[in-house]
């Protein structure tokens, strides 16, 4: 089996914006948490690689703490999503047709209808902005599209020979679910869960900007991005370093996303 | 078809109380009491009952969410406790931003993603197909409200071409309020313009492998006649699913640009409402957003058993 460049080129670029999170956890190459207003907003150099911010901090220093914020936030609402809706997924495709399954579609029906990002600035403007509300707030739009998928895929699945035999062999019908059905869907919920994984990342800088998510003194690209905005004709890096990050790291998603799913599902690799 | 209608406006319906309800305890359980935010620290505790009874935030929770839902069909949506005038008429002088702002970044994502997504489709698996394919996913990544950023560090810093934000008013003419609103909806219409691009392609790519376009080009239509006359028109029911929920990311984006711009929107005015504690504005203008959100659904779902009779049957 061989790659496609796109998901090679994609993997890179997650694989660095992991390794800058990780690394930071260890190393900065300044600390994040020093003002240094003499040095504010100086543009890159030696001894600041992508310059300094209005407060002095190491741009560079902050991208990679703010990676720790963006992958949180993402992995965690991603994370919801799959608790809760792989679940619902798998039993309304259990009991196809009952009260169930119609309860479980019409909700998820409901929260599409939703715009996503009003009712994510509604939640987290009740409850306080903070990075936990934030990431609840985007967790219950995954839940929906993650029930969405297991339960389109559980139901081809279950009119498959082995799952009929499974049953005739006399397991119930959560047993099947998790042994037979989960599995199977497995695939799908990877590529899927790339996908949310980078619109988490969006969805979390979005928030940050307009003050709703993560809060002093923790870094965020998002809100990196809204102290720029007064700045940005003295200083144009100060927005254009934290923009490209989100970019960066949001279309290295994609493309793995998009990679795996022309691996990982045959339909897909029939079509093209 | 009168089935159908029936089951989509039952459906409707259903979605608009529960989304009021959502909205309506969510709002609710808001920490801090209004009255109190608006007299300050050393209010008194009878000034604060008093205003909390002119409020109307005494009643029980069923009474005021009655009261609530009930005005709002009649056009009432309360008044707003830091304005002090009718929500109603905040809402209509702002829906004159954020309307005509969704609308004209609704029309460049369609002005660019056709031919766009066509062409690809067209040219498949070449050069141009490669070179949509990849700026599209380029477009994808790229936040709005940071492409929004760019817009006017090159357009209004550098260039000087527009203002960087503000909105002159539709009475300062067309022409004026348009410029103003051009940049926002070139930032808003990018991301969703990306996605519809490669909705389309695929959509125009799954309709000319179909029998009918063999049966077209057999019968001596040229590719360009049978890729306009047969298969943009049978692309066009996916491609109105995405432009029916793009009208909501972009009327929901809208909210994040029109703060970018300083734009006296719907957007501005939902996060002045919350950090002015004014809980009447943000749970009126959300349950508005949402339920234009919820009707452009139903009107997509109307559209498709117009253009496709095999729906109809289904429902």
């Amino acid at each position: 089996m061989r790659w496609p460049v796109s998901f090679v080129f994609g993997a890179a670029l997650s694989a660095v914006f992991v390794a800058a999170a990780l690394v930071s956890f260890l190393w900065t190459p300044h600390d994040v948490e020093t003002l240094n207003v003499a040095a504010r907003m100086q543009g890159p150099s030696g001894a600041h690689w992508l310059g300094t911010d209005h407060l002095g901090r190491d741009i560079l220093a902050m991208l990679m703490v703010g990676a720790r914020t963006s992958i949180a936030v993402a992995v965690v609402a991603v994370g919801i999503g799959i608790v809760f809706g792989v679940p619902l997924g798998l039993l309304a495709a259990a009991r196809r047709g009952s009260l169930v399954d119609e309860v479980v579609m019409r909700g998820n029906d409901l929260i599409f209808a939703f715009p996503s990002l009003v009712i994510a600035i509604l939640i987290t403007a009740v409850f306080g902005p903070s990075a936990v509300n934030a990431i609840i707030a985007i967790g219950i739009f995954n839940t929906p599209v993650f029930a969405r998928v297991t339960r389109g895929a559980a139901l081809s699945l279950w009119t498959l020979d082995y799952v009929k035999a499974a049953r005739v062999a006399g397991k119930g019908t959560a047993r099947i679910s998790v042994e037979h059905i989960l599995p199977n869907v497995a695939n799908l919920l990877i590529v899927q869960g790339t996908i949310q994984f980078s619109l988490g990342i969006l969805a979390e800088a979005a928030l940050s900007y307009v003050g709703l998510g993560a809060q002093p003194p923790v870094p965020s690209w998002g809100r990196m991005l809204a102290d720029s905005q007064t700045m940005i004709s003295l200083a144009p890096h100060l927005a254009i370093f934290p923009g490209l990050a989100i970019v960066l790291t949001v279309l290295g998603l994609n493309l793995v996303g998009d990679g795996l799913r022309d691996v990982l599902d045959p339909r897909v690799r029939r079509a093209r | 078809m009168i089935r159908y209608l029936a089951s989509r406006l039952v459906s409707l319906g259903l979605s608009l109380v529960v989304a009021s309800l959502v909205i309506f305890c969510v709002v609710e359980v808001v920490p801090g009491d209004p009255a109190a935010y608006m007299l300050g620290l050393n209010a008194e505790p009878e000034a604060v009952a008093a205003l909390r009874r002119e409020l109307g935030l005494d009643g029980t929770l069923v009474e005021r969410y009655l009261a609530w839902v009930g005005g709002m069909l009649t056009g009432d949506f309360g008044v707003s406790y830091t304005y002090r005038v009718p929500v109603a008429e905040l809402v209509v002088a702002r829906l004159g931003v954020s309307l005509p702002l969704t609308l004209y970044a609704l029309a460049l994502t369609i002005l660019i993603a056709f031919p766009v997504g066509m062409l690809a489709a067209a040219r498949r698996g070449r050069a141009p197909d490669y070179a949509v394919m990849g700026a599209t996913q380029l477009g994808i990544a790229v936040p709005n409200f940071w492409f929004a950023m760019l817009l006017v560090l090159i357009f209004a810093i550098q260039l000087q071409w527009f203002s960087a934000g503000g909105f002159p008013g539709w009475e300062a003419g067309l022409w004026a309020g348009m410029k103003a609103l051009t940049l926002p909806a070139v930032a808003l219409a990018l991301p969703q313009a990306s996605i519809l691009a490669r909705v389309m392609r695929s959509a125009v790519i799954e309709t000319l492998a179909q029998d009918y376009i063999r049966t077209a080009r057999a019968k001596g239509l040229s590719h360009r006649q049978a890729v306009i006359g047969h298969a943009m028109r049978n692309a066009l029911i996916p491609v109105m699913t995405i432009i029916g929920l793009q009208f909501s990311f972009l009327l929901a984006g809208a909210i994040i640009i029109e703060n970018v711009f300083f734009l006296p929107g719907l957007g501005r005015l939902i996060f002045q409402g919350i950090t002015q504690r004014d809980l009447i504005v943000v749970e009126s203008v959300t349950m508005l957003l949402v339920f234009a959100v919820i009707l452009v659904t139903f009107l997509v779902d109307l559209a498709y058993a117009v253009i496709d009779p095999r729906l109809r049957k289904r429902a």
